[in-house]
């Protein structure tokens, strides 16, 4: 644990894919912007480049369309990189289970650290499922849990 | 070696140490602003070490060595202009003549530095916030040179710093005078835009064209970008207390004044950032050309007629 994962885990930028969803899960991560949750209390900034990215937040049940896209989004992220998934959609394809544009689900396309069930998740939730990832990433690089 | 000394202490460290301070001040006047809680003390200088950590990528597309070289011709000419200005703040005999007018292209270096990297990473959307970076520079150098010439006139056409610092010492500062009041808001005006500063930052639109020059920038190029404006955000309100606003001098309650109207310049380019919207690029042009222009010939005509 070098001075320089502490940084990482200090100042994650996300960058928001949505892959067909139906823009709620959108809604709720926007809400973890405003005032009220304040997510750059973490350090947390929202990016518009993703070589600027160190989370790749996916909302959406992932279609056909959509999963070389994914892809190709998820190389071009630097490394170390972490992928969280939100909402029901991105986690299980929800409604979309048994669809013939869903052919797979978001950790079959990519691997993901950390899953945000809901639908839509809550800010809150979403806030709490980023400090588990923070958590998860500190037990990785042998850093005790805060 | 002397030189070198001050280059690394002066020119990098303490001017770092300072614009990583600004930017927090920034981005926490920002976040009070909008009633939020903002980032903590040492947000900044985290950014910066995580970007150190990461990957750097070259895209496939890009002229290889001049992507790799750009960001360090800015961050290696904001170093050198703010050895100058320290140097000349702590003693104003020591420096050569015509140290304005070095001063002055050293600053125009960094937009050149973003202009080479967005051309050179071959990115279409780099390429356009290249292009309107360029546009911008056209735009408000014009009056930003003419805002500067008040000074020089007033400190009997001398183009040193020192002599400029000195005539304040003796005669007062020249923002209290008319020409230099318009002089300063011009400057300030200016200083905005070549921070590139909403309502100015057409070239890293984040919402139009996702940080435009530096949408290809990753890792520890990205990190020597930010940095570099980091150090940019001290070294421009720098020069202009040291015009119009007679310096940081090193004693008492000078130091107090000096501390007081640097964070004052700071929260004032926060605050125009922070109740502003982007303009267009052609408003932009024509109000740098149009009312600021004029307002400049007005202030020189001023301090002509020693006002």
């Amino acid at each position: 644990m070098g001075i320089l994962d502490d940084a990482f885990l200090k100042s994650l930028w996300v960058f928001h894919l949505a892959t067909g969803s139906c823009n709620n899960c959108d809604i709720e991560i926007l809400d973890c912007l405003t005032p009220r949750h304040d997510i750059e209390r973490f350090g947390m900034l929202l990016t518009g480049s993703i070589k600027h990215a160190d989370v790749l937040l996916v909302t959406g049940a992932v279609n056909r369309q959509c999963i070389p896209r994914i892809k190709r989004l998820y190389e071009q992220m630097p490394q170390p990189r972490l992928v969280v998934a939100i909402g029901e959609c991105a986690l299980s394809r929800g409604v979309f289970i048994h669809s013939y544009n869903c052919p797979l689900p978001l950790d079959h396309v990519i691997p993901v650290d950390v899953y945000i069930p809901g639908c839509p998740p809550r800010p809150e939730a979403i806030i709490a499922g980023l400090v588990k990832l923070i958590d998860q990433r500190k037990a990785q690089t042998g850093q005790a849990k805060v | 070696m002397i030189y070198l000394l001050y280059l690394f202490i002066f020119g990098f460290l303490l001017t770092g140490i300072i614009g990583l301070f600004a930017s927090w001040i920034d981005r926490k006047l920002t976040a009070r602003i909008q009633y939020r809680v903002g980032p903590p003390l040492l947000q900044p200088l985290n950014d910066i070490l995580k970007l150190l950590g990461k990957e750097t990528l070259i895209p496939s597309g890009a002229a290889q060595y001049t992507f790799l070289a750009a960001p360090l011709i800015g961050l290696v000419s904001v170093m050198v202009v703010s050895t100058i200005l320290w140097v000349n703040n702590m003693n104003p005999q020591q420096t050569f003549i015509g140290d304005l007018i070095v001063v002055v292209y050293l600053l125009l270096v960094p937009s050149l530095s973003v202009i080479i990297g967005g051309f050179a990473s071959g990115n279409p959307l780099a390429s356009l916030g290249a292009s309107r970076e360029m546009k911008l520079i056209l735009s408000y150098e014009l009056p930003f040179i003419l805002a500067i010439l008040v000074p020089v006139i007033h400190s009997g056409l001398s183009i040193r710093l020192g002599d400029i610092m000195a005539t304040q010492a003796q005669y007062g500062i020249i923002a209290f005078s008319w020409s230099g009041g318009l002089a300063l808001v011009i400057a300030v005006l200016c200083m905005q835009a070549k921070l590139a500063f909403v309502p100015f930052d057409m070239p890293e639109a984040e919402t139009e064209i996702a940080h435009g020059v530096l949408i290809e920038y990753s890792g520890t190029l990205l990190a020597v970008y930010r940095l570099t404006k980091h150090m940019l955000l001290f070294a421009l309100p720098f020069f202009i207390i040291m015009l119009y606003l007679g310096g940081i001098r090193g004693n008492g309650l000078h130091l107090l004044y000096g501390t007081l109207e640097y964070v004052g310049l700071v929260a004032l380019l926060s605050v125009i950032r922070n109740t502003n919207p982007r303009l267009r690029m052609d408003q932009v042009v024509r109000f740098f050309w149009g009312p600021m222009t004029i307002l400049a010939t007005i202030a020189v005509l001023l301090a002509l007629g020693s006002y």
